[in-house]
């Protein structure tokens, strides 16, 4: 099978992309929130390498899930964190790996609870197609085809990205 | 036997005790809740895990402010939610505990909180009813008030941050006090190395010393060093016979002024689950004072009956 790409060139092609869209708008109206854990990693990291002030969003998107019936709570990481108003700005919501579309619906009603945004766009390390809901990335780095019953998953080495394949 | 409140796959699926609760649940529920905490600073304070779900507060003793917190509990997770009051209603009119409940079940509850003054009418309900639908004690007798013991926990960590090096004293009523005996089992299951229980002879139960506790009548030596300070309410509405002689001499030996409070450390905090009586277990300089960290815990009661909630809601029934 095609190896996986490579992490740290697929990021530089997302700051590529993420910094092109951040230009388009006054720097106190554009935001990073990236999804808990890869999404948040990106975000962080994009927000030193542009420069942008302050610090990027972090959801956890949990309380938010439409599998909640099926599979309870889990235990919980970090909580959401949004440290600037989100009403009428313009957000890049940064996630790892697009795969069914449910966790962008349940980060974007996540995001309205906090304010009506002027814009959202979805920035993505890596599409890996299976989408179940009508979602699509506006800032993509690849597209890679993954099998069903694996997961691409962004792991940090040193401050570097790395992805590796493992049974979902 | 199983824990009644655990499902076959281990998960929490009542809350009605903390006597045998893993520490790994009682570590969930608190990290559960500071994932809440936050909600409360939004100008949307709701998620919607429980929606569509129907909550039941069954309160069939008198209540304002648990009551008031588990249902802005539920309403945060977006359930719905009814009240009601048994004292006014069936119970006065003779129906039976068990046929409420068979009643209520007809009317698709998924969730009954429970107010009782009899121990263990809890555990009764949560014996009878379906396995998709979920029972949280709210206070049974002198048995327990697990939420409140949950929320006292969560208070401390916040405050102290480690459990591991704390010395706790409970202050007062400790006889008829579930909040006591939840506070004590939380305490010990989180690893607190001292528990003290400091009040009168006539108002502490026998067997303390089992429960791993250290049992002092003197309050000046029980408080010294203390870390936590957690004060109770005088019940006196719990109080048959005289084991008192009066609440100016109960304040006397036992109220806690700022001048005993000053044998604690001096970053201790003041806890009390409310409501209090001012001049009889506790001093208003104290009660208003820098230490007391008493509102706060109403807050936290809030984020932690929500992580309650979710979690018995989202446990496995099958």
């Amino acid at each position: 099978m095609t190896p996986l790409p490579d992490a740290e060139a697929l990021y530089g092609e997302l700051r590529r992309q993420v910094g092109a869209a951040v230009a388009q708008h006054p720097a106190d109206s554009v935001h990073l929130v990236g999804i808990l854990s890869g999404g948040a990693w990106l975000a962080e990291r994009l927000q030193t390498d542009l420069g942008l002030p302050g610090r990027a969003g972090v959801l956890n998107i949990s309380l938010y899930r439409d599998d909640f019936d099926r599979i309870g709570l889990h235990h919980q990481t970090q909580p959401t964190d949004i440290p600037f108003d989100v009403e009428g700005r313009h957000l890049i919501l940064v996630d790892d790996v697009l795969y069914t579309g449910r966790t962008i619906r349940g980060a974007l009603n996540e995001l309205f609870d906090y304010g009506r945004p002027a814009s959202v766009r979805l920035a993505v390390l890596i599409d890996r197609g299976g989408r179940q809901l009508p979602v699509a990335a506006s800032l993509c780095a690849a597209t890679f085809e993954v099998p069903d019953g694996q997961q691409i998953v962004l792991g940090q080495d040193d401050s570097r990205f790395v992805l590796t394949l493992e049974a979902a | 036997m199983r824990n009644p409140q655990l499902n076959r796959h281990g998960e929490l699926t009542h809350l009605l005790t903390l006597d045998g609760l893993p520490r790994d649940i009682v570590t969930h529920i608190l990290d559960t809740a500071e994932t809440f905490v936050p909600l409360a600073e939004r100008d949307v304070k709701k998620v919607p895990l429980l929606r569509g779900k129907s909550v039941f507060n069954l309160f069939f003793e008198n209540s304002t402010r648990t009551r008031t917190t588990f249902e802005i509990a539920a309403k945060r997770l977006s359930a719905d939610v009814y009240n009601l009051n048994i004292n006014a209603s069936s119970a006065s009119k003779g129906e039976s505990l068990l046929d409420t409940i068979s009643n209520l079940s007809a009317m698709q509850a998924d969730l009954f909180v429970v107010r009782h003054s009899a121990s263990g009418a809890p555990h009764l309900i949560a014996q009878h009813v379906a396995p998709h639908v979920h029972v949280v004690n709210a206070g049974d007798g002198w048995h327990a008030h697990p939420t409140q013991g949950l929320l006292d926990m969560y208070t401390i960590r916040h405050f102290k941050k480690d459990f591991t090096n704390l010395t706790v004293a409970v202050v007062g009523d400790v006889m008829h006090s579930r909040v006591a005996r939840s506070d004590i089992l939380a305490l010990t299951t989180l690893g607190v190395p001292e528990v003290r229980v400091i009040g009168p002879m006539t108002l502490l139960p026998g067997g303390l010393e089992h429960l791993g506790v250290r049992v002092f009548h003197d309050m000046a030596e029980g408080l010294r060093g203390a870390d936590v300070v957690i004060m109770l309410r005088l019940q006196n509405e719990r109080m048959r016979g005289a084991l008192l002689p009066s609440p100016q001499e109960y304040f006397k030996h036992y109220g806690l002024t700022q001048a005993k409070l000053a044998l604690a450390k001096p970053d201790a905090i003041v806890m009390h689950p409310g409501p209090m009586n001012r001049g009889v277990e506790i001093e208003s300089a104290v009660a208003d004072g820098k230490q007391a960290v008493i509102l706060k815990q109403v807050t936290f009661g809030i984020a932690v009956r929500m992580a309650v909630m979710s979690i018995v809601a989202g446990a496995s029934n099958e």
